[in-house]
């Protein structure tokens, strides 16, 4: 199942309409994110002027005037650069945000391609940016940013896992991988045979949920898990040498995955578009508002956690994933695969 | 007039050179893989400023660590000869730049020592006052700072907010947020402004709010005793040996504090408050001491705008002040650690020769024994909790 538009335009005009709609998606979700949470949120907890100052009204233009000062900026490339690398690298983080869009489903015909393997492909594909991390840790030519790409590399091996593991006991409760079939599962389901909010799967896989929030958070390389960047040690990571709009490209890439990741969670486990009592056409009108709601609430909690917690070190990072989070992820799937089996 | 006796720190015997291998059991030899070496600094955002160390690594693993320092050189030792001792102050001021006025304290004693003049009690007790201030913003940054290091933006932004209120009263009642250079010799420049006292109230309380926030931010965090707890752990008696002071030597157990132990300086003897101590020695021993510190600062405060005394802020002081032969040695509890002053007078209106002792050089002194072994991200966690101001280490 895939898009189906009321006017049939043919597969080339449907196919070129996606591409856009995706490419728009991404810095926009970069955008409400980073206005929402970065600027205003952040500048709330931390008593922060000046975010609140640009443009009068809740310094609504601070975000306009970062874009602009972005493409100001001057275009710098270290003089041993691995030019190509190092020119390359911003792209292939931004193109595994755009990738992770693909199989998001919005509503019960809103999906730009309704993979079989939904699940496992958006974990996949989001994994691939640390590819663009190496690449600009090494051809940077600078130590800190080498060391910043290693420990990003190292986090995703150590992060992957949990990660896999906690969406594996939603995949065993749904039983299908593809995303559109987890939110209608979610939809259908019942609350001991009371069918009023449907059932999302939070109810039963919280331990999975907490998995997924802080899995993901290593992830996106916030903040108790942000060692890959840490201002304060390796002053950016692998961003060390990158200007401009180079910089910017990282930038959307951070906030888009984090945005991919907040829709990814609320459909997992918040049940994604379905709306109680909502069915069909108007599913698809409520569906993009509501799943907009569900991914604010989780990435809400991203990013309370990202500006209250301090850093852990990379070693405390490794022990955390493999003494902790890997068997409860596995304890958990035996738990849901007992249920599944007994109920 | 002479060197008065100096006091030492109990458990000095230790020499460091026999305590190499503790340093080098710390280092991992079970692989041997090639090594890189980095550069922190001069600008780095741990160094607080220009301090530059080229730190050996093996993996994130430090082999050794190499403190370079004198980015920020000003010659401040020279320059006083050439100065006469009103405008020393000026100067003094820029050594430890967050308590500017404590670092005025010591040098204004040593002249008054030698000239053989006494500032009159009001003005003691509002030296007392402002100095304690000063180790409340210091240290405000101090416990924001630290969390910043470690990677929580947030409390950094509480420090910076709430050290406005003591800058404020500082400035209300100097003149000056950074550099008062409000001591005379024999007094002050001016009496506190009308209802200052009433607003230096309300503002300790809102130190005493902010200190219970870091406390809830950070000490009860596990990633941030996860970070701490065991990092940097100086022993008593090999801190005491490099020559660290204040709280730093404070955090390793050991119970010497200069306005108890030191010579009686300004209304310290008529105060009552308790000195903290930690038995581990570690960052968070460290963060603690100081934490508690604050505390006691603005309990101190509330004790000395309650006892205040009226009457005159200066004594009696020749127009040209010319002090007579001699030589003084002064030392107080700044809010970095000990600080001192060895003044020699030939009689002139300046100084023939100042020997400043800073606190922050001493404290760093033992980076190159501290940060081996230990992992790059420990090496900011030590560098946060030693807590020095660039300016106090160069001079």
């Amino acid at each position: 199942m895939s898009l189906q538009l009321a006017v049939d335009i043919g597969w080339g005009w449907t196919l070129a309409l996606k591409t856009v709609l995706v490419l728009a998606v991404v810095p926009l979700a970069a955008l409400v994110l980073g206005y929402t949470f970065l600027l205003k949120m952040m500048s709330h907890m931390q008593s922060r002027l000046g975010p609140m100052d640009p443009g009068g009204f809740h310094g609504w233009f601070q975000l306009v005037g970062d874009g602009i000062k972005f493409l100001q900026k001057e275009d710098v490339m270290p003089a041993e650069a691995d030019r190509r690398v190092f020119a390359l690298a911003p792209a292939v983080v931004v193109v595994s945000t755009f990738l992770v869009f693909v199989v998001l489903p919005t509503g019960p015909k809103l999906v730009v391609e309704n993979l079989d393997v939904g699940v496992f492909y958006a974990l996949a594909v989001s994994s691939l940016s640390v590819v663009g991390v190496l690449m600009a840790g090494w051809a940077s030519a600078n130590k800190f940013a080498l060391l910043g790409a290693l420990r990003a590399a190292a986090q995703l091996i150590a992060y992957e896992l949990p990660l896999l593991l906690a969406v594996v006991g939603v995949v065993v409760q749904a039983g299908s991988m593809s995303l559109q079939t987890i939110v209608t599962a979610q939809q259908r389901g019942s609350i001991f045979g009371w069918h009023g909010i449907g059932f999302p799967f939070i109810l039963t896989q919280f331990i999975g949920f907490f998995l997924f929030l802080i899995a993901s958070q290593a992830e996106l390389t916030q903040t108790p898990f942000d060692m890959p960047v840490a201002e304060s040690e390796l002053v950016a990571g692998y961003m060390v040498e990158y200007t401009g709009f180079r910089f910017l490209f990282f930038f959307i890439g951070e906030f888009g995955t984090a945005f991919a990741f907040a829709a990814l969670a609320a459909t997992l486990f918040l049940g994604g578009w379905s709306v109680p009592w909502v069915h069909g056409a108007a599913a698809d009108v409520l569906g993009i508002p509501v799943l907009f709601a569900k991914l604010m609430l989780v990435a809400f909690l991203m990013f309370w956690v990202r500006f209250t917690y301090p850093r852990l070190r990379e070693d405390q990072l490794q022990s955390l994933a493999w003494k902790f989070l890997i068997p409860i992820g596995l304890a958990n799937i035996l738990l849901t695969g007992i249920f599944k089996v007994a109920f | 007039m002479s060197t008065t006796d100096i006091p030492r720190v109990p458990g000095i015997e230790v020499d460091p050179r026999d305590l190499r291998h503790l340093a080098d059991a710390q280092i991992n030899v079970e692989l041997d893989t090639g090594d890189m070496i980095l550069n922190l600094g001069p600008q780095h955002p741990a160094t607080h400023g220009t301090l530059r160390l080229v730190v050996r690594l093996d993996g994130e693993r430090v082999i050794a660590a190499d403190p370079v320092i004198g980015y920020m050189h000003r010659g401040y030792e020279k320059l006083t000869e050439f100065r006469t001792y009103p405008q020393i102050t000026t100067l003094v001021n820029r050594i430890d730049w967050l308590s500017s006025f404590a670092n005025e304290v010591p040098f204004i004693h040593a002249a008054e020592l030698l000239m053989g003049i006494e500032a009159p009690p009001r003005a003691v007790w509002i030296r007392t006052i402002l100095t304690e201030l000063s180790r409340i913003a210091t240290f405000y940054l101090f416990l924001g700072e630290m969390g910043l290091q470690l990677g929580a933006l947030t409390p950094a932004f509480w420090g910076f907010r709430d050290r406005e209120h003591v800058l404020n009263l500082i400035e209300a009642a100097t003149g000056g947020r950074f550099h008062p250079n409000f001591n005379r010799i024999g007094g002050l420049k001016d009496d506190f402004p009308w209802g200052w006292a009433a607003e230096a109230r309300t503002a300790m309380k809102a130190i005493f709010d902010g200190c219970d926030d870091f406390e809830d931010i950070l000490i009860g965090n596990e990633i941030f005793e996860a970070r701490t707890r065991g990092i940097g752990i100086v022993p008593a008696e090999i801190g005491a040996a490099y020559g660290m002071s204040g709280s730093n030597l404070r955090a390793s157990g050991v119970d010497w504090d200069l306005r108890r132990d030191g010579r009686p300086y300004l209304a310290y003897p008529e105060l009552d408050y308790k000195v903290w101590t930690h038995p581990d020695g570690d960052s968070f021993s460290r963060y603690w001491v100081r934490l508690q510190e604050t505390r006691e600062s603005a309990r101190m405060v509330l004790q000395l705008l309650d006892g205040l005394p009226s009457g005159p802020i200066m004594a009696k002081v020749p127009r040209i002040i010319k002090v007579p032969e001699g030589e003084a040695w002064v030392e107080t509890e700044n809010p970095l650690g000990q600080m001192g002053y060895y003044v020699i007078s030939k009689g002139a209106t300046g100084p023939f020769r100042v020997k400043i002792r800073s606190a922050s050089f001493s404290n760093v002194s033992i980076l190159p024994w501290l940060l081996r072994g230990v992992y790059v991200p420990d090496v900011i966690t030590i560098l946060a909790s030693l807590y020095f101001i660039l300016g106090d280490i160069d001079r």
